[in-house]
């Protein structure tokens, strides 16, 4: 079996949590790589939407972080204010998985707006829990399929702070947290490095070529001195993914066709 | 003490050109028959409050109804854009919309300080993004104790709360489970509350010590709208319709489409048209 670039990105995101983490998951690719975990090498994940299910197990991928599934499979569901308030505020939340219409190479996150703020080009879903995510969580990790669209040389807008300027950006604004510190793509995995904060590719995808990864990203990407490659999907993780896909898609199509009411 | 009555006596009630309103359910519990009852009303000039605008206020901004909309993510969930928000936002269609953005963070603890009647809500948040750039109602406060700067947002204390619960009992004490989002906070900031409801019965019946509840003399009216929450969900009673939700994005891309659904399905449909989404999977909790 070969694995789609969607696919390779997924089982990526996937292997770098482990049974320790308890993670804050955003709606799509974050949330199918968690829920893949949690059905291959991590069955003890801790996941919780910001719904307010706290370690849940849903068998399909919800399309909203509310669906009921998420609340069956809970261990308990708490209010929408406790779970900024307690839980991420409170420091409980070791890992942030977020995705974004845009990024910077310093893991800045734009979900807000493309063009100015004033007289929006495209108007975005805007923030919802990503702000205090991003500054909240101990650490953050970010999934994404790479384009030039969404790889920016300058973001549009700071949805969410990755390092800023990097350097000890964070630092200076008084963020306690690692901030992002992996991002997976369709093409690389990336790591920021220790002191600059710039994102560095440290594996390629398998039949991935530098050349590919920077036709798709718009600046100019850092490779790692020793750059490796990403050991290929196993048999588990891709039929586990596509099982999984297979069952979300079922549980989301219907006999409705939009008569309302 | 609680008042039953009709949806659109309900509406009337609470309701009035101009006010504001936060119509809440996180994902679970879309008051979705009170929107259309606003719309069938003509409300006019609506500050629209939701964390997460959802189709909702996507069909009340594209009728019309919305002057500002204070909000936190206003996205069609898993599947894309609210196309009536973006048009109202991009191109001032049906009219300009002003905007009023938060974090959700920041949205939940001012649903809470509205609560708890305070002015405003303290929290650690908004570090090193563009919002306070574009919103000034967010500002900071430093703690008298350790020095620490943390943001500060004024309390929601909206003119009307419409809800949707599960049950309420004859007493007009109301009752949620599941994802209860912030209904309960942000009934108890408004001034007056509309609740709708799946069912009334005479008891409660046996249930946690804990459970959400509302007592009759924290809420203004109570209306009987079985599958009021459609195409949003109801625990226990019917689930979300997500192929509706994936519909809608065609439905609302343009609109002609957007105003013919509306026409076929809300001002030429009553409350009881929800009735038929009602039908139980399961024994209520």
């Amino acid at each position: 079996m070969t694995a789609t670039p969607t696919e390779m990105m997924t089982i990526a995101a996937a292997r770098l949590l482990t049974n320790q983490d308890v993670c804050f998951v955003g709606i799509g690719a974050p949330s199918a790589a968690c829920n893949l975990a949690r059905l291959t090498h991590a069955p003890k994940i801790t996941l919780i939407y910001e719904s307010g299910t706290l370690s849940t197990r849903p068998s399909v991928l919800p399309l909203s972080i509310g669906d009921g599934e998420l609340c069956d499979t809970a261990l308990t569901t708490v209010a929408v204010p406790e779970m900024f308030r307690y839980w991420l505020q409170g420091g409980r939340i070791t890992i942030g998985f977020l995705g974004g219409a845009q990024i910077d190479r310093f893991a800045n996150l734009n979900t807000t707006v493309v063009g100015p703020y004033d007289a929006p080009k495209v108007r975005l879903p805007g923030g919802g829990g990503a702000p205090e995510i991003a500054s909240s969580c101990g650490e953050i990790f970010i999934t994404l399929k790479q384009s030039r669209r969404a790889m920016v040389d300058k973001i549009d807008f700071f949805t969410s702070f990755g390092h800023g300027e990097g350097g000890d950006h964070r630092a200076r604004l008084g963020i306690a947290t690692k901030g992002p510190t992996l991002m997976v793509t369709d093409l690389a995995v990336w790591r920021t490095d220790p002191v600059t904060h710039e994102f560095t590719v440290v594996l390629l995808h398998p039949g991935v070529t530098r050349e590919m990864v920077q036709a798709e990203c718009g600046w100019t990407v850092r490779f790692a001195d020793e750059v490796g490659e990403t050991p290929p999907p196993t048999e588990l993780e891709l039929t586990t993914l596509r099982d999984l896909n297979a069952r979300t898609k079922a549980a989301h199509s219907g006999t409705n066709t939009g008569d309302a009411a | 003490m609680a008042e039953f009555v009709s949806l659109s006596q309900g509406i009337e009630a609470v309701l009035s050109d101009g006010c504001s309103v936060a119509m809440e359910g996180f994902t679970h519990l879309i008051p979705h028959a009170a929107g259309h009852e606003t719309i069938r009303q003509g409300k006019r000039r609506l500050t629209l409050i939701r964390m997460t605008p959802d189709l909702i206020y996507d069909q009340l901004i594209g009728t019309g109804c919305a002057e500002k909309l204070i909000f936190s993510w206003g996205g069609n969930p898993g599947v894309g854009s609210l196309h009536r928000f973006r048009d109202a936002v991009e191109n001032g269609w049906p009219h300009r919309l002003e905007i009023e953005e938060h974090s959700h963070a920041a949205m939940a603890n001012a649903y809470e300080a509205g609560a708890a009647n305070l002015p405003f809500a303290v929290f650690r948040g908004y570090k090193g993004v563009d919002l306070p750039s574009v919103n000034p109602q967010i500002r900071s406060v430093t703690c008298p104790y350790t020095g620490e700067v943390l943001a500060t947002v004024p309390a929601i204390r909206p003119d009307a709360a419409i809800i949707h619960a599960l049950k309420a009992d004859r007493e007009g004490n109301v009752l949620l489970e599941g994802i209860v989002g912030v209904q309960k906070e942000a009934v108890l900031a408004a001034k007056r509350s509309l609740v709708t409801v799946e069912e009334i019965v005479d008891d409660f019946g046996p249930r946690n010590a804990n459970a959400v509840i509302l007592p009759s003399w924290a809420v203004t009216t109570i209306a009987h709208v079985p599958g009021g929450a459609y195409p949003s969900y109801a625990h226990g009673y019917y689930k979300r319709a997500n192929d509706f939700y994936i519909a809608w994005d065609k439905i609302a891309r343009e609109r002609e489409t957007f105003l013919a659904w509306i026409k076929e399905n809300v001002l030429e449909k009553g409350p009881d048209a929800f009735a038929r989404h009602a039908q139980p999977q399961r024994e209520a909790a």
